[in-house]
Order: structure tokens, then sequence, then C-alpha cells
């Protein structure tokens, strides 16, 4: 592609809807700043309801924001209607012009643009080919398949060659299968153009594969912004740790604080864990979380804990066993060989300092 | 908290469209200056003498007793034409939803809601009377009574729920096809009877939905100007006062206040209809029915329900055939063969019947594009686009459907016969070509309106949104993406606006000039003057001209129509 990737730019942006139920005012996005790097592939990730699609469709340019501004590259958008806007989406819904065949719906841009016949056409047998629909240009939309239909809603996207390309849940309507598929697909495709793309979804796994960064967000505010590995091993709070992954959370007393680590207390019984990046004193009580392919049923470790449901899922067994009052699941992945646990069993919970987290 | 920032960009937004800027300032315009300047212009009228604000108008039309029976008649004839038109469609819908029938029964029903769309307002009133008038067909020659009267309120009550049920049926169909078996199937499975489910599940589900088919069948009836014209005899009603009231008493202010009080009525069902009943009926009946229904089979329900909805269905049949048959005969009433073509010929030849087909065509064919991409601009605005005075758009367009033919007619008078306002202005369109087809364009437009917004709902919102994303600015997303998806809705909406326009007489008759004749006040005056022969002749090509309009876009739909093939898809 010749153009240049852009960055996008949100500056303390903020959404306010109307309840239609009460009437009352309330932030669909709350003081939402991002910067994001020209080419880096974004995700926006959160529940229903969090504000990431409204944040889509204002870059886009269908939603207006309340307070602050939006940047592409150096140019203020604001104002901009999204047709005057360098960004293309690629809709849930696919979104495809559906009394066009495949050839037209991938032109209608480039044609609105006025680009010359012969170079309408290379340049979408080009993109067709990047997405692998080749020969398949006349057929009508409604003739493809889920798979296909999204491939030409992006092809679509890709052709105007825009600074930056807006992803709405997209994979949604496809099945299991064809979203992991389409996925690696979609990543492929965004490193090979070398273009800027914002991405917004509810499925954890596919935020993790897709993107250089996360963005979680809830209740109208970013939760946590960074890699995925910053936001699976060192979520900031009990929220992007639940939601990003499996999580357990233990309450502990802090008890000792020095250079190379932290001890904590839990029901009397005292344990090292990691230091975190935020400050810790001794005395304050906190949550340690622990990931449960990250921790093990054992006959000896940290904390004793009780067996009460064991289950063998195939590639893990499964396990829920109580620390006093808190209930701990555990997987043990590939557990061929090793001892099996019964519900009713006394045992331990044994875990290394470095898949603790203190939060 | 304020809204404000988001408001203003949404505005600098718009006003960088200056296709869409200009759309909603000439719509604006339109809609005020043709449906709100007429109806503000009567309440002026009826509520401002010479000494500034009166009641006196008022009180002149109410101490009339004349005008005071036509509102007691009006109300009389609406109500029970509401009645027997919601019963008569409940039994159709009912036994087209869950009895089984024989095919050459649901082509009837068919046909039975076919008809009143292509057929002029008043033709059953003419069949009415050639059938069991003094000299009627089945009065007088196969029962030998010579004195039966058809003129009055029962011959109005007749001819209206005989050409109103269909709109019912359509609906309670429509309906009926809501209610989940399993409701039924569960009522039945704890030991009720047949009766006893529909009197205690189907028909409580149904009330709201009874409600709201009442009262649409009773604003169409007591708006109705064609049929009490013509079969009212000395009962008047409403509209048939306030015409008489201008165009015999030449009483005009009197006449606005009369509108007013038609138009008050109106308007008040109309509330109750869309934002009571209509909610309500929505909320009972929704979604879809899990699966399908197990018909009736028994034959102690099939076949006197079947027999009663073919009699009521032939019956409607046999009053449309009359028509064209009536124009055959020599005299209607004495002289039966042989069968001619001599008053086809006398419509052509003694009653300007080519200018007068050529004028209705005309203005109809003007006005049907226009109201067609009207009606479809106005939906799309609705339902695809968000600005300030979209509620205003919606809310004039919808009360453009509760407003009576001859309220507007008057209010027309009222406001164009000495231009804007009396000064003069716009005063050229009066008596004008461009009045009429502005007429028909009103009348149809919330029809089409209706339609239209009903097909763009089913259109995912992100396909307009995304060709505006690649590029694309209102105008342009409109004709290639909005219009080429609702192209049958689009047509179908042409063809309705044509038929409607060339079969409307209420409120044209009130401003019609004599260098135009329209078909339908043609067919008005010759039932009339009791030469019924040439109304049926006149009613007949009227007929075969609404019914080519039909054919010919359902053959274009076939053949050229994109929503099929899209539709497959889903």
């Amino acid at each position: 592609m010749a153009k240049i990737a852009k960055g996008v730019k949100l500056d303390h942006i903020s959404k306010i809807y109307q309840d239609p139920k009460t009437g009352k005012d309330f932030y669909a996005v709350h003081d939402v700043s991002l910067d994001i790097r020209p080419g880096s592939f974004v995700t926006l990730l959160g529940p229903s309801g969090c504000g990431k699609t409204t944040t889509l469709r204002m870059i886009a340019g269908f939603e207006s924001p309340d307070e602050g501004e939006i940047y592409l590259g150096d140019q203020a958008i604001n104002e901009l209607t999204p047709n005057k806007r360098d960004t293309a989406m690629v809709f849930q819904s696919y979104a495809l012009l559906p009394h066009y065949n495949v050839f037209d719906n991938v032109a209608y841009g480039l044609k609105l643009r006025k680009v010359p016949k012969d170079e309408i056409r290379s340049r979408v047998m080009h993109i067709l080919e990047l997405v692998e629909l080749k020969g398949m240009e006349a057929r009508m939309t409604n003739q493809l398949s889920g798979g296909q239909q999204q491939r030409v809603a992006l092809a679509r996207a890709l052709v105007i060659e825009p600074s930056v390309l807006l992803f709405d849940e997209p994979l949604s309507n496809l099945d299991a299968k064809l979203r992991i598929s389409m996925r690696t697909e979609i990543r492929r495709i965004q490193q090979e153009v070398g273009i800027t793309a914002i991405y917004v979804t509810h499925d954890q796994s596919e935020a993790m594969a897709l993107s250089d960064n996360i963005i979680i967000m809830n209740k109208g505010v970013i939760a946590q912004m960074g890699t995925p590995q910053e936001v699976y091993y060192r979520p900031a709070s009990e929220f992007v740790a639940d939601f990003i992954g499996e999580a357990n959370f233990l309450k502990v007393k802090v008890r000792e604080v020095n250079a190379d680590g932290v001890t904590v207390e839990m029901n009397g019984v005292r344990f090292p864990v990691q230091k975190p990046e935020i400050p810790v004193a001794a005395g304050e009580d906190r949550t340690v979380m622990l990931r449960p392919e990250g921790i093990r049923v054992s006959d000896s470790g940290a904390l004793p804990c009780k067996v009460v449901l064991s289950c063998f899922m195939g590639s893990y067994q499964n396990y829920h066993v109580r620390v006093g009052d808190a209930l701990v699941r555990v997987t043990d992945n590939h557990p061929v060989g090793r001892r099996v646990y019964q519900v009713g069993e006394e045992a331990y919970l044994d875990f290394n300092v470095i898949d603790t987290h203190l939060m | 908290m304020a809204r404000s920032q988001s408001a203003a960009l949404d505005r600098k937004k718009l006003l960088a469209d200056p296709v869409m800027v200009t759309t909603i300032v000439v719509l604006i315009t339109f809609l005020t200056l043709f449906i709100l300047y007429p109806l503000a212009i009567l309440l002026v009228d009826s509520f401002y003498g010479e000494g500034g604000f009166t009641l006196d108008i008022f009180k002149r039309v109410l101490e009339m007793k004349t005008f005071r029976t036509a509102i007691t008649n009006t109300l009389k004839v609406g109500f029970l034409v509401g009645i027997l038109s919601a019963a008569l469609g409940l039994l159709f819908a009912y036994v087209e939803v869950y009895v089984r029938v024989g095919r050459g029964v649901g082509g009837l029903f068919k046909v039975v809601s076919m008809l009143p769309v292509v057929s002029p307002p008043f033709v059953l009133s003419l069949s009415m009377i050639m059938l069991f008038g003094k000299a009627g067909l089945i009065t007088r020659f196969l029962l030998g009574i010579y004195d039966n009267s058809v003129y009055g309120f029962w011959g109005i009550v007749v001819v209206q729920t005989l050409t109103f049920f269909p709109v019912c049926y359509m609906m309670l169909k429509g309906l009926l096809k809501n209610v989940d078996p399993s409701l039924e199937e569960a009522a039945r499975d704890m030991g009720a009877g047949r009766m006893k489910v529909f009197t205690s599940v189907t028909l409580p589900l149904l009330l709201p939905g009874l409600g709201n088919a009442f009262l649409v069948t009773f604003i169409e009836s007591i708006a109705d100007f064609a049929n009490p014209m013509i079969i009212g005899g000395s009962y008047d009603t409403l509209a048939t006062t306030i015409y008489l009231q201008i165009t015999g008493a030449y009483d005009k202010e009197g006449a606005a206040a009369m509108a007013i009080v038609l138009l008050t009525i109106t308007l008040l069902m109309f509330a109750v209809q869309k934002y009571y009943l209509e909610k309500k009926t929505a909320a009972t009946l929704t979604g879809k029915a899990s699966r399908a229904r197990m018909l009736i089979e028994d034959r102690s329900v099939t076949i006197p329900l079947t027999v009663l909805c073919s009699l009521a269905a032939i019956f409607v049949i046999m009053m449309y055939i009359c028509v064209p048959i009536g124009a055959l005969f020599p005299t209607w009433g004495y002289k039966f063969t042989p069968l001619t073509f001599k008053w086809f010929k006398q419509v052509f030849t003694r009653y300007k019947g080519f200018k007068a087909f050529k004028d209705s065509f005309v203005l109809s064919l003007i006005s049907a594009p226009i109201t067609a991409l009207l009606s479809m601009i106005i939906s799309y605005l609705v339902v695809k686009r968000k600005f300030r005075s979209k509620g205003f758009i919606e809310a004039v367009s919808m009360l453009a459907m509760a407003v009576p033919g001859t309220v507007l007619g008057v209010g027309y008078i009222r406001g164009f016969s000495g231009g804007l306002f009396r000064t003069g202005l716009l005063q050229g369109i009066y008596g004008s070509a461009a009045i009429l087809i502005i007429v028909f364009v009103v009348r149809s437009l919330p029809t089409g309106t209706r339609s239209g917004i009903s097909a763009l709902r089913q259109i995912d919102k992100s396909i307009e949104e995304s060709a505006y994303d690649m590029g694309a600015d209102s105008f342009k997303v409109f004709m290639t993406v909005t219009l080429p998806l609702i192209k049958d809705s689009f047509l179908s909406g042409l063809v309705t606006a044509f038929v409607r326009s060339i079969t409307a007489i209420s409120a044209i008759i009130l401003l019609v000039t004599p260098q135009f004749l329209l078909i339908t006040v043609q067919i008005n005056e010759f039932a009339e003057k009791g030469a019924y022969s040439v109304a049926c002749a006149f009613a007949t090509i009227l007929i075969l001209i609404t019914y080519g309009a039909v054919l010919l876009m359902n053959l274009f739909i076939r053949f050229f129509g994109t929503s099929r093939k899209i539709r497959e898809d889903s």
C-alpha cells in the first residue's frame, strides 16, 4: 500500500447518552484518552455497554463526542462527517450492499473517489487476491458463506487505502472454528499492509491473539491498557483479571515488604508473593490473584485446602478447592499419570512466586 | 454534564451536507404549506370574525339542526360500521389462519382483500343501488319487491362495511399469525373446549387489535365522502354536510367550523388508536409464533365457517361484478338484452370521456412519482437519520393520515383561493392543475410513508453506514443504497399513489374547476343524476385502468425487483 499509516489520538473524549427509561443523562464514554501508534493493532475490549463500540463509532464519525477532540495523525477530525474521514470500518453484520456483486461491493468506495476504471479493476483484483477471494468477483453477496462475506467486507475497507481500519466485532457472527482462522487472517493482512487497526470485541481470546495493545473498558472508562501479557499477568483490578481469563482472588494481609519480595498472610499461613509495581506497605489488606493454570493441587504447598469438585475435562483436570472461605479453581493441565484428588480429600495449593500477583 | 458539544458537532456535520439540508428545508416547507397551513386557516376562520376572536360561528353551525343531525348520523354509522367490519374481518382472518379450507376458498379471500384496493371508493354504492334499489335486480326482479329503499342509514352501513372490512381482515390476519399456538394448545390440554379456548385465550389476546381495527374503520367511515354522497339520500353525514355547506349554501366560514368539528373527532380517534391501542397490540402480540399451527379439521367447525365466509365473499364479489355488467345492459332495470356497448360509446362520444380519462390519468401520473419519492425520502429521514426537525416531519406526515379529505378540501379553499393568508401570494395555484396534484400527493403521502417506514426498518442500519463510511454523501447513499434496496416498496408505493389519486374524490371534488374533468367526479355526477349505466361504464373503465396498473407493477417487480433476490438470503 502506498499510503503511510496514521496514528489515532483521543484527547479526553466523553460521550453522554440519555437513558431511555429514566430520561437521565449518563456517560457512555467518560474521559477516554488514547494514543495509538501508526501501524499498530489495538483492541478495545470489554463487556457489552462498556462504551467500546461508542468509542469506535466516534472515531468513524457516526457519533459526535460531547467532550474532547479526536485526532487522525495531526488533524483534528471532530467536525468531519464519516464520508470525509480517512477511516474504513468493517461492521459486525458485514453490511455488504446486497444489490451488488462482490466486485462492485469492493469497487464502491473507489468509484465514489472517481478512480479511473482500469485502476479500479486492478486494485480490486489485487485486494481480492489478498483476501483469497479471487474468482468470486461476479458472485452476489448472498451466495457467499459468512467467512467469505467477512473477507469482502475487509477487502472493501482495505481497497480505499484508509489511514485507519476500524473493526466492530467483525467475527461475532461466525462459528467458533471460522472465528479462529479469520482472526489469524486479519492479523496477517494487517501486518502485510502495515495499516493502523482499531478492533472492538468482547472476546478476550480474540483480543489477545490479535493485538499489539489491549484497552480494557468498563462502564465508559478505561480499566487498563497494555500488551496482552501485561493485562493478563498484571491486571490492574479484579474486574480486568476476571474479564481477561479466569482468576482466583485470595484476601490477604501484607506482613512484610522488603527489596525483593512481599510476604502475605492468609488464614494464619504466611507465604511469599511477587512484588507489585504499585506501592505496598505492611499491615494492608490486599488481594492476591492466581490464574487457575498457575496453581496445582498437591501433597505439599503454601496453603492447605479441601477438594470440593474434581472433574476430568480431557486436556485438563478441573478442581474446585476450598481455602478457608475462598473457593479456588485449579486447572491441572495434561494430568495423565499424575495423582487425581477426589472430592473431600485434604491437600495443599502449590504455586510459584512468579504466578502470584498482588493487587 | 451537557450534550451541547455533540449537538453542535452533529449540526455542523449536517450543514456540511447541502443536499440533506435542502431536502429537509423543502420538506418542512411543503408539509407546513400544504398540511399545517390549510388546517390552521380553518381554525382561524372558525374562531376569528369581524371583531376578533369569536365563538359565534361555532354557535351558528351548532344551532343548525342539519349539522347536529349530521354529527349523530356520522357517529352512529361510524360506530356500527366499525363493529361490523371488525367482526367480519375477524371471521375471515380466523378462518384463514385457524381453519383448514379448500383452495378455492383461499382464492376467494385473496380476491376479496384485493378488490377494494383497485376499485374507486363508491363502486359498492352503485351496485348496491343497482341490486337492491327500487329497480334493483334482486329486489325487484328476483323477489318482486317494488318499493325497497336502499338510501339512508342501512345503505351506508352495508356499503361501508363491505368496503372497509378487508382492511380489518388484513390487520387481524397479521395479528392472529403471531399468536403462539402453544398458548392455545396449553388451554386445550388443560381441558378447555374449542369455544372456550377462543373466548378465554385467543380473543383476550386479540382484544387490543380488535379495538385497533374498530377505530381504524371508524375513522375511515366518518371521513368517507363518496358513499354517503351516493347512497345516503337525505341521510347526511358530516362529510356530505360540509360539502353541501360550501357548494350549496356558499357558507365558507360555516363549512370551516364544521370541518374543525370533523377534524377534532378524527384526530381524537386517531390519537387513541395510534398512541394507545397500537402500543397495546404490540405489547400483547409480539414476536413470532414458535411453530406452525395445527389447523382445525373438525368438520362441524370447518363446514359452517367455510360456508359463511364463502357466501360473504361471493356476495362482495358479486357486488363488484355488478358494475361492469350494469354498463352492458341496454337499460338497467327494464331491458337486459341484448348486451350492448352503447354506454361505453356514449362515455366517449357524448360525455367527454376521453378528456376525463386523460385529465385523471395525467394528473395521477404526475403526482404518483412525486408522492412515492417524497414518502421514501420522509421514511428514510425518519428511520435512518437523526436531526432536530425530524419529530416535526414525522408528526405532520402522521397527521395527514388522520385528516379527512373533505376537511383538507375546505382548508385548501380557505387557504389558497385568496392566496396565502389572503395576500394573493401563491394564488395562481388555486384552480390550476398544480393544486390538484398537490392534493393527490398529500392524500396519498401517509400510506406511502407508512409502508416506506416499515420497509426501511428491515434494512440493517449498518448497510447505509458502511456506504457513508466508504465516502458517499447522503444523496449518494440514498440513491445507490437505500432506494435500490427498497425498490419493490418504492414501486408499489408508486402504484398505490397512482391508484389512490385516480380514484380520489373527497378533497378533489371541492377543488376541481370546470377546465378539468376527473373520472371520479363524473361518476359521482352521473350517479347523482340517476344515470347509473353511464356511471357504471365510467367506473368499469376506471377499474380496468387501476387493475392494469397493479398488474403491471407485479410484473415489473417480478422481473426487475431486487428485494426478492436479496430476501432469498435470509
